[in-house]
């Protein structure tokens, strides 16, 4: 993985440096709550429902265990023993004193992290596919490009006061599972006419208020032009992008009212003058990075089958939570934070810290999150499957589910952020009680349930197979269900399927729709196929066809 | 007593004088060692008269307004000032990368209106060389120049753009 050297530790320490002054600066009166909401912010500090919550870049989420070793210290000095790992494989702490945020500040700089632009209206932390480098099928590792877009980003000083947040996603496989046709800006590697490598460029994806799946910009621009290109598209956006209205300031408005034709006429005209300057990214340059991703030193092994004639639980485990590695002999290993009675993408400090010594023992010192909040262990040899399984699940880590329906994506909701108009964690658990039934939800399949508190859509209900939105009704909490969303490459908006239901309805609802589901089903056709061949009536039948069963 | 800006680093009194949107043209003997700051909105109003007038001019924009506008008329003014109307407002930043880097601007450029020590950085780096900071900003700000010691991007404090930073 990429390791600072002198000019990247330089510029974290003295970020530390320059975010102290300034909270100083507040504490002491010299700055106003405004004032100093524009500082903090691009230090990924909010000042939340409880406390302060602070949110810390993991770039791509790709983590040294010493860095999942320190996030875990962190939990525990300055926090309540946990963090909230995010879509945007980031972390989060909900309990941080404000007073405490640059010494937290140092502790990460000392293992090469920090929250720099983790929030803000500037460029967000670049993310990708959780299974980068290791993946069978992958044109090429993106993450030297997401870590050339990191440098260029970071700090950038045109771009720094955006109309609004600006999040990157780059993937190098024909899979995305990065939810890049979502994102401001999705950067595909792909080949060109001549088999050679480059990039296919989409703009004006995003979630929130107005969702829109992201359209194609360029279909493909040589690799030695991705940072002009990029710079072209937020030179077009910080100028023409809408600055009156908060909620129509994301570049996908932008696109949208211009028309993706007129916009990409823009931001070409403006790299037509830029393409050939400063920008260019030498063939050095970019080996420079690579030479940071590597693959690891692998044994020589065949493949196996470690579960074979293995107890049931440890058979369920394999064949859901660890995945096809390049690679002979090795498994990916997803280790779920999902357990039913843990809210989704939480993990405690002694948790971190096993998993950073079991990356150690097992994988090469190395930890992913995955946008869907999971961590991953990337390169775990078969055979060692077991023994690991056996450690994880004594630890709360083996919930047999990656993939399945009580995998949630989930946002922290109402018992944490301001914003929040529902709970979401709460409505996690009765789902979890609801559908305990693993030879149930293994029988339903691939199955993405994604939950927001509000419609600003962190859990990426839109783009659920089922996504459950939290609404405020006279100050009740109730849920509007939408069915049909995807994230991956064939990306589509949930359709609502009617009023909302109450809390303690919506469990029932789910039951309801995977009833029709069950029923209706093709062989081996997912949920998501059932719901785009038959559309949304037959659910929507059932769901109102009688009130829930107290 | 003039007010005082900081401008190539150094604290300065600031010897030009704005022309508000209200105001008649100044006669002019009233600017005298400086020049006139005129509204962009005035100039393009009338640009025969400006281009006429033999005082020193500069000329004001709003964060809406287009550089390229200025462009032919570019070698008549000696000081722009980029207006920034608060925090949050980053228009002005591409303004002077584009003064700067694409139209050649050499002379004054002056970053106005919501101006802090926690911008001036990023502020220089596009090519801002002078400063309208609060009064008891004035003295510590020289030291935001420095608050980072490397830089990822091309730059252009230099008054040039500098190839991207590579290692």
């Amino acid at each position: 993985m990429y390791r600072y050297d002198v000019i990247d530790k330089a510029l974290v320490d003295e970020r530390v440096a320059q975010f102290r002054d300034q909270t100083r600066r507040f504490l002491a009166g010299e700055l106003n709550d405004d004032e100093f909401k524009h500082l903090r912010l691009r230090n990924g500090l909010y000042l939340q429902r409880h406390a302060p919550m602070l949110r810390v870049a993991i770039p791509y989420g790709l983590l040294s265990s010493a860095q999942l070793r320190t996030l875990g210290g962190i939990a525990r000095r300055y926090d309540r023993g946990y963090g909230h790992f995010t879509t945007r494989q980031n972390i989060q702490y909900n309990w941080p004193k404000l007073e405490e945020v640059p010494d937290i500040l140092a502790d990460l700089a000392a293992v090469e992290m920090h929250a720099i632009q983790t929030s803000g209206n500037c460029i967000r932390n670049t993310t990708s596919d959780h299974l980068a480098g290791v993946t069978p099928n992958e044109l090429e590792d993106p993450r030297p490009w997401c870590e050339i877009i990191r440098q260029w980003s970071t700090f950038h000083p045109e771009f720094t006061y955006l109309p609004r947040k600006f999040k990157i996603a780059v993937t190098g496989a024909p899979q995305d599972r990065a939810a890049s046709l979502v994102h401001d800006v999705g950067v595909h590697i792909v080949r060109g006419a001549e088999g050679e490598l480059g990039f296919e460029i989409l703009a004006g994806g995003g979630l929130g208020r107005t969702p829109i799946i992201g359209q194609v910009v360029r279909d493909f621009l040589p690799r030695e032009h991705l940072l002009s290109y990029l710079e072209a598209i937020l030179r077009v956006y910080n100028l023409e992008g809408r600055r009156d209205n908060l909620t129509k300031a994301r570049i996908k408005i932008l696109v949208k009212s211009l028309g993706v034709e007129e916009f990409k006429r823009r931001v070409e005209a403006e790299w037509e003058l830029i393409r050939d300057g400063g920008l260019v990214l030498t063939d050095a340059e970019v080996a420079r990075v690579r030479g940071y991703f590597q693959a690891p030193p692998y044994r020589a092994l065949d493949n196996t089958d470690p579960a074979k004639d293995k107890d049931a639980a440890f058979r369920a485990w394999y064949r859901y939570n660890t995945a096809e590695h390049k690679v002979a002999g090795y498994r990916v290993v997803y280790i779920s934070l999902k357990k039913p009675d843990v809210p989704p993408g939480d993990a405690t400090d002694t948790q971190m810290e096993l998993i950073a010594d079991l990356s150690d023992r097992y994988s090469f010192g190395e930890v992913r999150v995955t946008h869907t909040q999971n961590l991953l262990l990337g390169d775990v040899e078969q055979e060692k499957t077991y023994e690991l399984w056996q450690t994880l699940r004594d630890a709360g880590l083996a919930t047999p589910n990656i993939g399945t329906l009580t995998d949630m994506i989930c946002c922290p909701g109402l018992d944490f952020c301001s914003l929040a108009n529902a709970g979401s964690i709460e409505v996690a658990k009765l789902i979890n009680q609801r559908f305990d039934d693993y030879d149930y939800l293994y029988d339903l399949g691939e199955l993405d349930v994604k939950m927001s508190g509000c419609m600003n859509a962190c859990g990426h209900h839109h783009v659920g197979n089922i996504g459950i939105l939290g609404v405020d009704k006279g100050g009740e909490e109730w849920y509007q269900i939408t069915i049909g969303g995807a994230a991956g490459a064939d990306a589509s908006l949930g359709h609502v399927i009617g009023p909302s239901v109450a809390k303690t309805e919506v469990a029932e609802t789910i039951a309801r729709l995977l009833a029709v589901y069950v029923e209706q089903r093709q062989p081996e056709e997912r949920f998501l196929d059932t719901v785009r061949r038959l559309g949304v009536k037959p659910f929507k039948e059932r769901v109102y066809a009688a009130p829930a069963a107290a | 007593m003039p007010r005082q800006l900081l401008r190539d680093g150094r604290v300065v009194d600031d010897d030009w004088t704005y022309l508000a949107d209200g105001d008649p043209a100044a006669p002019q003997a009233a600017v005298t060692s400086g020049g006139l700051i005129i509204p962009f909105d005035r100039w393009q109003a009338d640009k025969a008269a400006w281009l006429a007038d033999t005082r020193r001019l500069g000329v004001a924009l709003q964060p809406a307004h287009k550089v390229e506008l200025l462009v032919p008329d570019l070698a008549r003014f000696e000081l722009v000032a980029a207006e920034f109307p608060g925090p949050s407002d980053g228009r002005g930043y591409t303004q002077a990368r584009l003064l700067r880097e694409r139209y050649g601007f050499r002379h004054e450029l002056r970053a106005a209106g919501y101006v802090r020590q926690d911008q001036l950085f990023f502020l220089a780096r596009c090519g801002f060389n002078s400063f309208e900071l609060p009064e008891n900003e004035l003295s510590a700000a020289t030291a935001a120049f420095s608050t980072f010691s490397a830089e990822y991007q091309p730059s252009n404090d230099a008054g040039l753009a500098r190839k991207l930073h590579h290692r």
